[in-house]
């Protein structure tokens, strides 16, 4: 069906000189969608061309819409030789697609040239009239809303959780095609850029698709990912959570100010509540089926789990046997694969999950539930005690074909989470009440090779044409497919192993060196609320909620979802510290975000994990079969290292866990990094103890003790700095916010009522026990030492890798994004584990070091989301990204009484939440019709009058308000835009929403009132939010993906000068696709590939960069929010003081 | 073992203003971390050399990127590949194009040639400055010059409008261009003990008072070149001197009027005739461009030195200028008072400023 593309050319500036003799450009542009190319006419001898062209249209099927993206050439003209290309803009025009995104691309473009980088800006118009496509078989999916967010978007409320979705796609890759040979590194990389947009078009596409036919309207945690499998190709792949998202209302709730969105939306759903009616149908009973998956999975498990233990499959195999050194019960012990010495000691077979509940052990490591590690036999046991493989294979990836397997599924009494193929989510964040319980985390990583593609019907015919992919047989994604899919089942085992029915903050990655190729997923197995699943009114759950359960349990989330008497693994438990009613485990490490609801004590810490391990060089097999077996042992040794960190920061619970290993041809790199905190619902860790294994020097004793001094001295000093003082507090803290009368419903633990009781014994126990480190070699005595050498923050600074930090609660609205990358050579040959282990610390503990000093204007400040990427392009390189931003937040407020200002926080957010509390999960795969995606227009047609005034009522308060703010630049653009469209959505409203009129009133964007300052700000954060400010629009997707090469490094200012000049060109690409769009803001940014490749010796280097993030426009949060004025209004102006870093 | 490729990259350009001072001083990278070191930076944050050579690098590299924005600061503020606060972007220029005053000194009234140039090593040498701070500063006045030197309107309000500079600093360049384009002599041994700023403000007399731009305002170069016409007039003045009359005239006038008002009503009634031949002379020579350049030495050499000799004090000079001035504008057979005017008023706070030590 078709849609009707409109671009039109305006102007350029800045061009390069392309013509020696005169100083000048005869620059023309080259408009191109699909097969249809337009030009311009040439503006002769300028630097500066108005072409001012008429509107090109493209009248093209809305499939293509999705895929291709508008492509602009800009040239120069040559009467006597070929035209020279100055260098293009892809402008993707996915956003325009869905009518509550944005309506018109307006704006400077940075011209680029995949050789030369930017090369002066382009303003270009886009619009799309786009007729309703009714088509049931329809191959396109324009309207659903995709979104990189990994929580509930500001300002949309979830109807319904549809559940996971996922997608690859697979192509040559061009830069191994024959014709590279021939033709120049310009066109080689325009092939690459072009393909990856439309591969990640069409992927999108497709996702889309899916979300249709389970009956969403948005993807939330969109993540996608490339793979550059080199000769073996380029797969795209995506991950998301389906939902049916629904605009929030206008009208203020509770403690918000009213939601002054100027746009469509408020007419599209003038009631909340109106469209929530839809397509919740019959859903089963959750409760007893759930009990009753709890009970097959005991069984199972039958032979405990241990905690930290992980899947190596590899080579396309079925799970790789046991190598990994761990060994339980029945299974053999492969000598060999002993790691240590401590182990085979170790009277407990489970060697690692042993918890310091028996401190008799000297090789004490507790392990939350962090991993589930399964054995072949054991998992492959889950395996079919779960769902019959119907995946493997078969091509069955999505949740949706209605095959004989499901419907046999469907047919037993199962909760709606277990008749989904895959029970993820990729989201990090929830609303309060959400997650009733969290198991720890799960993951799963396979070792793959990629030369081998054993599927049978491909062979040797991979000869399929660049571009042509859309038509050759769909063999190969399905090659991938079923690896993913072998990796999702094991995940999910795991998430049953520990007595949960989902997973949340689900992410996959992969890392590959030549032909192998390691693929990861992890998430955080949870346990849902059935309150969420059940069939009924949103209405009267809030209202449940409201009456019944006031407050919600602060601690539930981390009492155990498994079974006490039938443990998965050996866990310390205690009962929990907050209610007292039932058991919790003494660390918790989880993937998501800490939940709102969450009482931590004092603030929380980065707390990084790093290890370095050689491996031999090798090829194919071999080389897989020493990854395979390297894998749990860094696992292991990560998880050591980052218990041990938390231990020595007095903290009791992981956030945001991600654990990479990267693989290069000599070694394999780990990183994991976490946000510590302390629960105040765990029990207090105890310190850390040395005990040295042979006693027999008096200098190994000295030694010792004077170690065992370094780390209490550590331990205090960290317990000041993050304000984490737990014996004195705990007492006032416990019992105070949770009424003690309130009943729990634990429906999904049969046992867990026996255990109510509140026991004192039970309490102290937990609290005295130390965390025994054992030295006996030099090994050890390493990592103590690599324990003591995290060097402390400076004053003012705090870091997490979450959402929000705990324990800061009063941002200012100053912020920087940033990127920072490094490599390091290792020139030397001869490097032992522990010199390369101390080597990647030093890298990282310095790059550290030198962001906080960058950042130090910005003191007190906070680092968050830092996102540390570790690869190994080369040999002897390692190379370290990391994107974070810094905010400040107001010290005076930060060090008043914490609890006070916790608590109001809490309750702040949680009525913040109020509406995002009705999210409902949707109870059965398949709904009957897609009707939430509709109701909006037909309300919005009712009540055209009623918005009519609320729409005017509302720009009017808008402008005010932005008086008030008139010091940011920003804002007085966006209160003047905001009038305008104000204005115009009267008439809008009116005409009943067709995209148009607001189009034709945004062009007025292009006549700016200054023409001598264009450049709007944009700001850009990996946070899904910026202080003090609130979202009020979601513009679509940026997801982009720039290669820039050079041949001639030296005079680029070498290879820094070559890396810094291409980050910058990126954001300023995104942001100015950002303010086309008529934001202000990209959130959730990240860069999820940055590929460095360099020959200095040719004097040539390559990059390639994959950024993606979400388009917004926000506004300030008014001041009469503030609760006191004073203290408010002088942050203010510090805000202004600090405007430098922030503007 | 060694750090490969290091950089940061900032949504919003990160700049320290100290740092961007030891790149537009010409250091290097490890002379300004050395200079940061012993600036105590180090010691607040606890960072080793290492960190603060990667931030000193880092921030070089970005300001070299800058560089090629700032030739023409009017795309500061339209480019997309840095993110800079307005307050900032006015920073980075104006700093930019701040000059050394021993540097511009040395080049003022050159011309701004390649020739000139060369010389910038010997400059550099003497002054102390660095060659790489030398040439930026000698090519900021060559940009600047070559950019207004053909437009039409006032001097100081293009630089200001095409650099973005404040007042001041336009008028310091406006100074500078008028210098270089009018090529006068200001190297000279005897004219060492005045400094850039005594020039810019005769420059700006010069400018407001005897350019073609002082009768018309739409011409080109009218601020740059001196009114011709106006020029050729001076040579009428002559008869101040030439006519015996008038001069025993105006000097009596003179003498009655200052007479006990100045401990040096002698020597002043001693020289009355040879200052004022000194001073019409000057204005009948500045039809010949050669004599033009030699403006500031000659009024050095025939009158702020005789008068110094004589020991007027700076208010000697005054009272002397101002009723010499106003005297010859009462005197019955002299008629080119217009002219007279725009002469003595220029000359007059043209010597006042420079009567110093």
């Amino acid at each position: 069906m078709p849609g009707k593309l409109k671009a039109k050319i305006v102007a350029g500036r800045h061009l390069p000189v392309m013509d020696r003799a005169s100083d000048l450009t005869d620059a023309f542009v080259e408009v191109k969608f699909g097969n249809t190319t337009f030009k311009t006419d040439v503006c002769p001898k300028s630097l500066n061309p108005q072409w001012n062209s008429e509107w090109f249209k493209f009248e093209v099927d809305d499939e293509d819409l999705q895929d291709e993206p508008l492509q602009i050439t800009v040239l120069d003209h040559d009467t006597y030789s070929a035209n020279d290309a100055i260098g293009k803009v892809y402008i993707d025009i996915d956003p325009l697609l869905s009518c509550e995104a944005a309506t018109v691309i307006s704006g400077w473009f940075p011209i680029y040239d995949t050789i030369h980088g930017i090369r002066g800006e382009i303003n270009v118009l886009v619009k799309v009239d786009l007729f309703n496509d009714l088509n049931r078989f329809r191959q396109s999916s324009c309207g659903v809303k995709f979104f990189c967010t990994t929580s509930i978007p500001k300002c949309y409320r979830v109807v319904m959780v549809h559940g996971f979705v996922e997608e690859l796609v697979v192509n040559e890759d061009p830069e191994y095609q024959w014709i590279d040979r021939i033709r120049t590194p310009r066109a080689s990389n325009e092939a690459r850029q072009r393909l990856i947009s439309l591969m990640s078009g069409e992927l999108q596409r497709k996702i889309g698709l899916k979300v249709l036919e389970m009956g969403g309207n948005a993807v939330l945690g969109y993540l996608q990912c490339f793979d550059l499998e080199g000769e073996s190709g380029l797969v795209v792949r995506a991950i998301g959570t389906a939902c049916t998202l629904d605009k929030l209302s206008s009208l203020p709730t509770a403690v918000l100010p009213a939601c002054n969105s100027p746009s469509r939306e408020m007419k599209e759903s003038p009631l909340a509540q109106a469209p929530s009616h839809g397509c919740r149908s019959s859903h089963n009973s959750p409760v007893h089926s759930a009990a009753a998956a709890s009970a097959r999975l005991s069984q199972g498990f039958s032979v405990s789990v241990p905690t930290l233990i992980f899947t190596g499959m590899r080579l396309h195999r079925h799970r790789s046997l046991g190598e990994t050194g761990r060994e339980h019960t029945a299974q053999t012990v492969l000598p060999g694969r002993q790691c240590r010495p401590p182990f085979s000691e170790d009277p407990n077979p489970n060697i690692h999950s042993s918890g310091p509940s028996t401190p008799l052990k000297n090789q004490t490591y507790s392990f939350s539930p962090s991993k589930s590690y399964s054995r072949q036999s054991s998992s492959s046991d889950t395996d079919l005690s779960l769902t019959p493989k119907t995946g493997m294979g078969s091509g069955g990836s999505a949740g949706k074909d209605g095959g004989p397997l499901k419907t046999l599924l469907r047919q037993q009494t199962q909760s709606a989470l277990e008749q989904r193929e895959f029970p993820f989510f990729t989201l990090t964040c929830f609303p309060p009440g959400f997650l009733i319980h969290v198991g720890g985390v799960v993951s799963a990583r396979s070792v793959k090779l990629l030369d081998r593609i054993h599927n049978p019907a491909l062979g040797n015919t991979r000869s399929y044409k660049l571009l042509d992919w859309n038509s050759f047989t769909a063999d190969e994604p399905e090659t991938r497919d079923a690896w993913w899919e072998e990796i999702r089942q094991e995940i999910k085992s795991h998430a049953k192993a520990l007595g949960c029915h989902a997973v949340v903050g689900y992410s996959e990655s992969t890392s590959i060196c030549e032909e192998v190729c390691i693929l990861s997923a992890s998430g955080t197995a949870a346990i849902l609320n059935p309150k969420f699943m059940q069939e009924g009114c949103l209405d009267s759950y809030s209202e449940h909620s409201r009456l019944e359960d006031p407050a919600p349990p602060s601690c539930g989330f981390c009492h155990i979802p498994y079974d006490e008497l039938n443990m998965p693994f050996p866990a310390h438990l205690t009962y929990c510290y907050n209610c007292r009613r039932q058991k919790v485990p003494d660390v918790l490490f989880t993937t998501i975000d800490l939940p709102v609801e969450a009482t931590v004590m004092g603030k929380g810490s980065l707390i990084q994990a790093r290890l370095c391990r050689l491996k031999k060089k090798a090829q194919g097999e071999v080389n897989a079969t020493a990854i395979s077996n390297l894998l749990p042992f860094m696992e292991y040794e990560l998880h050591t290292q980052l218990m041990n960190k938390l231990k020595l920061r007095s903290m009791n619970a992981l956030f945001g866990l991600r654990v990479q290993i990267s693989v290069g041809e000599n070694m394999l790199v780990g990183l994991a990094s976490a946000t510590g905190v302390y629960l105040m619902a765990l029990p207090a860790p105890g310190g850390i103890q040395i005990a040295g294994k042979t006693p027999s020097d008096i200098t190994y004793e000295q030694h010792i003790s004077n170690m065992q001094k370094k780390i209490n001295d550590t331990i205090s000093k960290n317990k000041d700095l993050y304000e984490v003082h737990p014996q004195e507090i705990i007492e006032e803290v416990i019992g105070s916010p949770i009424p003690e009368s309130r009943q729990r419903s634990r429906l999904f633990r049969s046992h867990s009522e026996s255990s109510d009781e509140v026991s004192e014994l039970d309490l102290s126990h937990g609290k005295k026990d130390a965390f025994v480190l054992e030295i006996d070699d030099t090994d050890a005595v390493e990592d103590i030492h690599s324990l003591l050498t995290d060097a402390p923050m400076p004053s003012g600074f705090y870091s997490c890798n979450t959402e929000i930090m705990p324990g800061i609660y009063n941002w200012t609205s100053s912020l920087q994004m940033f990127t920072s990358v490094r490599v390091f050579r290792l020139n030397n040959v001869n490097l032992t584990n522990q010199g390369l282990n101390k080597i990647f610390n030093d890298l990282c503990e310095n790059l550290l070091k030198s962001l906080y000093f960058k950042l130090r204007s910005m003191v007190p400040c906070c680092l968050c989301h830092l996102n540390f990427a570790v690869a190994v392009p080369e040999e002897e390189l390692i190379q370290v990204a990391v994107t974070a931003v810094a905010m400040t937040f107001d010290k005076e407020q930060a060090q008043e009484n914490f609890k006070a200002n916790m608590e109001k926080a809490i309750m702040k957010v949680i009525s913040e939440n109020e509406e995002q509390l009705q999210f409902p999960l949707e109870l059965c795969t398949e709904t009957p019709a897609p009707q939430p995606f509709s109701p909006s227009k037909g309300t919005g047609h009712q009540d055209g009058g009623g918005i009519h005034t609320s729409a005017r009522a509302t720009s009017v308060d808008y402008s005010s308000f932005a008086d008030r703010c008139s010091t940011w630049i920003e804002l007085i653009k966006l209160k003047a835009q905001a009038i305008r469209r104000g204005s115009i959505k009267t008439t809008a409203s009116q005409e009943k929403g067709s995209p148009l009129p607001e189009g034709r009133s945004r062009s007025l964007r292009c006549m700016r009132p200054f023409p001598s300052s264009t450049v709007s700000v944009v700001k850009m954060t990996p946070l899904s939010f910026l202080p003090g400010t609130r979202i009020i629009k979601y513009l679509g997707i940026i997801n982009m993906f720039f290669i820039r090469e050079t041949t001639s490094l030296r005079e680029e200012g070498g290879v820094s000068g070559f890396l810094h000049c291409f980050i910058a060109e990126v954001f300023a690409m995104v942001r100015a696709h950002v303010a086309a769009l008529g934001g202000n803001a990209v959130v959730s940014y990240s860069m999820k590939e940055c590929v460095f490749m360099e020959n200095p010796n040719k004097n040539q280097a390559q990059c390639l960069i994959n950024v993606s993030g979400d388009a917004v426009i926000f506004v300030r949060e008014s001041e009469a929010e503030a609760t006191a004025a004073a203290p408010q209004t002088s942050s203010m102006q510090n805000l202004s003081g600090a405007a430098e870093a922030n503007a | 073992m060694s750090v490969e490729l290091d950089v940061f990259v900032g949504n919003t350009t990160i700049m320290d203003e100290e740092v961007y001072q030891f790149w537009l001083d010409g250091y290097t990278v490890n002379d300004a971390v050395k200079v940061r070191m012993e600036g105590g930076v180090l010691e607040e944050y606890e960072a080793s050399t290492d960190v603060l050579l990667s931030d000193t690098m880092d921030q070089f590299r970005t300001f070299q990127m800058c560089e090629r924005l700032l030739h023409t600061p009017a795309k500061l503020a339209n480019q997309l590949l840095f993110q800079i606060p307005p307050h900032r972007q006015t920073m980075l220029i104006e700093r930019y194009y701040a000059f050394d005053n021993a540097f511009v000194r040395e080049v003022l009234g050159k011309k701004l040639s390649k020739g000139t140039k060369k010389d910038l090593d010997d400059i550099s040498a003497k002054t102390g400055i660095t060659l790489k701070s030398c040439r930026r500063q000698f090519d900021n006045f060559k940009r600047v010059f070559k950019v207004v030197e053909e437009l039409k309107g006032p001097l100081v309000e293009n630089i200001q409008q095409h650099f973005l500079l404040s007042d001041k600093l336009a008028r310091d360049y406006a100074a500078i261009v008028f210098f270089a384009n009018n090529r006068f002599e200001t190297g000279k041994r005897k004219l060492q003990f005045l400094s850039f700023q005594d020039f810019a403000f005769c420059a700006g007399q010069l400018i407001s008072n005897w350019t073609v731009g002082a009768v018309d305002n739409m011409v080109e170069d009218m601020d740059v070149d001196l009114d011709k016409e106006f020029l050729q007039d001076l040579k009428d003045l002559k008869i101040l001197i030439n006519d015996k009359d008038l001069l025993d005239q105006h000097k009596s006038l003179v003498c009655t009027a200052l007479r006990g008002k100045t401990k040096v009503f002698n020597e002043m009634e001693a020289n009355f005739k040879t200052l004022s031949r000194a001073l019409v002379n000057i204005a009948a020579k500045l039809t010949n461009t050669k004599d033009v350049r030699d403006l500031f030495i000659d009024l050095v050499e025939k009158f702020i030195e005789p008068c110094r000799s004589d020991r007027w004090t700076s208010a000697d000079v005054r009272l002397f200028l101002t009723y010499y001035t106003n005297s010859a504008r009462t005197l019955d057979t002299f008629r080119h008072q217009v002219t007279w005017d725009r002469y003595m008023d220029v000359i007059k706070s043209c010597i006042l400023k420079m009567y110093h030590d």
